[in-house]
């Protein structure tokens, strides 16, 4: 149980819980690494490593920026808007122009979904998906549940409610993969539309009712409306929206239970979560922010110590 | 695979009296100075160093930690380094490190620490303590100032350290190859 059973991480659906509870344990020892008053290690000194990002991105970009020089790893940056893509160039032209100057690995975000395995196919390099498209987002999916094994010890058991727009979001599909190989239930919640018709064959349970989520559920995942990816109208207007499935003080001091409130930025405040929710004592959002860097860092460092078969 | 007794546990244990006496020589009640042993396998030897210490010098407390190094190491990629815990709960800055590992070899292993160490602050005095010296053996000019036993011996033999704590039994054996 050193190693990963992948040379790539493209998404969690192809990496095995083994993989998860390794990056997991390397993440603490970063975590811990991270908290020194020097936050840096010389492990990866001699990889260079390039983050393509054909996507807008604050949170993961700096964040799988940071990983890399706190592993001293030599970075470089690439954004689409001001690179030769616009001038037509294919994705594995650019790449590979990219790796000719001797880079070791790629993190890219793209928004066609399966860019990350079509590059890992085509390229000689490895290769971390931070995002592409509607399919997955694997290091959002690890902080999120290195959060929950945070902040209840374990993952095993607790029940996880993933509410908002379901059928755009990468991140509720790598969670759904994530929590499930871990063994939490998992429960997605959001207007009828919005959740994805083949959700059952995750084996996750769906819930229209963001009052009955939240009494079932110990988490609570709350994601953003993406706007962006909404080529038709799936609800009436974002105010019904938020009537419907915002999370507000009223509602969550009205449950039973105190729960969890977690949220993978970037978030619209008073769409599907008013301020004093997402500022409030039960939310964990910074902690996944703080552990998204050390969760990046184990990934790196275990990708890129892998020993290749020969 | 042939085996030798190096040293038993009854020999183990007056090593390891020896070199708490040799310490208390120099660090006297140990109030400027703290031991760390060297992860994974030289929390042992540290924590039976600790524990006689305070048996002997019978002060309050002795500061002891443990320091991983997988980070700092020059072989990555070149095998499987499992990280464990860095557990230094106090500041080491201009205080005198006992570093403590089990067998020096290579020296490659404190080359790493002493990187790691540096990490977290400076101190102002840096002591390595070993039970055992492969003294033939060195890639990197590094020596301990306190040693349990030094041994002879070449690059195809091994030599297996075993600690009540993990094993079962304390025991130090040397292992060729035929």
């Amino acid at each position: 149980m050193s190693k990963l059973s992948t040379p790539h991480l493209l998404g969690i659906k192809d990496i095995t819980t083994s993989d998860i509870e390794l990056i997991f344990k390397t993440a603490d020892n970063f975590k811990d690494v991270i908290n020194r008053p020097i936050k840096k290690v010389p492990s990866l000194r001699d990889i260079t490593i390039a983050n393509l990002f054909f996507e807008s991105s604050t949170r993961t970009r700096i964040s799988f920026e940071l990983a890399e020089k706190r592993l001293s790893a030599d970075v470089i940056n690439f954004s689409s808007a001001s690179s030769s893509v616009k001038k037509g160039e294919t994705l594995i032209d650019t790449v590979n122009n990219i790796l000719a100057m001797k880079v070791d690995m790629v993190v890219m975000r793209h928004p066609a979904p399966g860019a990350a395995h079509f590059l890992s196919k085509n390229v000689n390099a490895k290769i971390v998906n931070a995002g592409d498209g509607t399919h997955e987002h694997p290091t959002q999916a690890l902080l999120d549940a290195y959060s929950i094994r945070q902040k209840f010890g374990k993952v095993k058991g607790k029940k996880v409610a993933i509410v908002g727009d379901i059928l755009h979001s990468r991140v509720a599909i790598s969670n759904i993969y994530c929590l499930k190989k871990l063994g939490a239930e998992v429960m997605v919640c959001g207007p009828t539309t919005l959740i994805p018709k083949y959700i059952n064959a995750l084996g996750v349970k769906v819930e229209n009712n963001l009052r009955k989520a939240l009494e079932w559920c110990d988490v609570a995942n709350m994601l953003r409306i993406q706007l962006e990816r909404q080529d038709i109208k799936y609800f009436p207007s974002l105010r019904e929206y938020t009537m419907q499935f915002g999370l507000n003080r009223a509602l969550l001091d009205s449950l039973k239970k105190e729960i969890t409130i977690m949220h993978p930025g970037p978030i619209n405040r008073g769409v599907e979560i008013t301020s004093d929710v997402a500022d409030s004592k039960q939310s964990i959002i910074l902690e996944q922010v703080e552990n998204g860097v050390a969760i990046r860092m184990a990934v790196l460092y275990l990708l890129a110590g892998r020993q290749e078969e020969n | 695979m042939k085996q030798r007794l190096l040293l038993d546990s009854t020999q183990i244990d007056l090593a390891i009296t020896r070199l708490c006496y040799q310490l208390i020589e120099v660090h006297n009640d140990f109030s400027n100075s703290v031991l760390i042993g060297i992860q994974p396998r030289g929390i042992h030897l540290a924590q039976r160093i600790h524990k006689k210490l305070s048996d002997v010098i019978k002060k309050k407390e002795i500061l002891c930690g443990n320091l991983d190094i997988t980070f700092y190491r020059d072989d990555f990629r070149q095998k499987e380094l499992i990280p464990s815990s860095t557990q230094v709960s106090f500041d080491i800055e201009n205080k005198n490190v006992i570093l403590i590992d089990d067998v020096l070899y290579s020296g490659r292993t404190v080359r790493a620490a002493l990187d790691a160490m540096l990490a977290l602050g400076r101190p102002r005095d840096v002591e390595l303590v070993v039970l055992i010296d492969r003294r033939l053996s060195r890639n990197v000019p590094i020596q301990a100032k306190y040693v349990g036993k030094t041994v002879d011996s070449i690059a195809s033999e091994k030599v297996k350290v075993e600690w009540k704590e993990s094993e079962g039994k304390d025991s130090v054996v040397l292992l060729t190859e035929k």
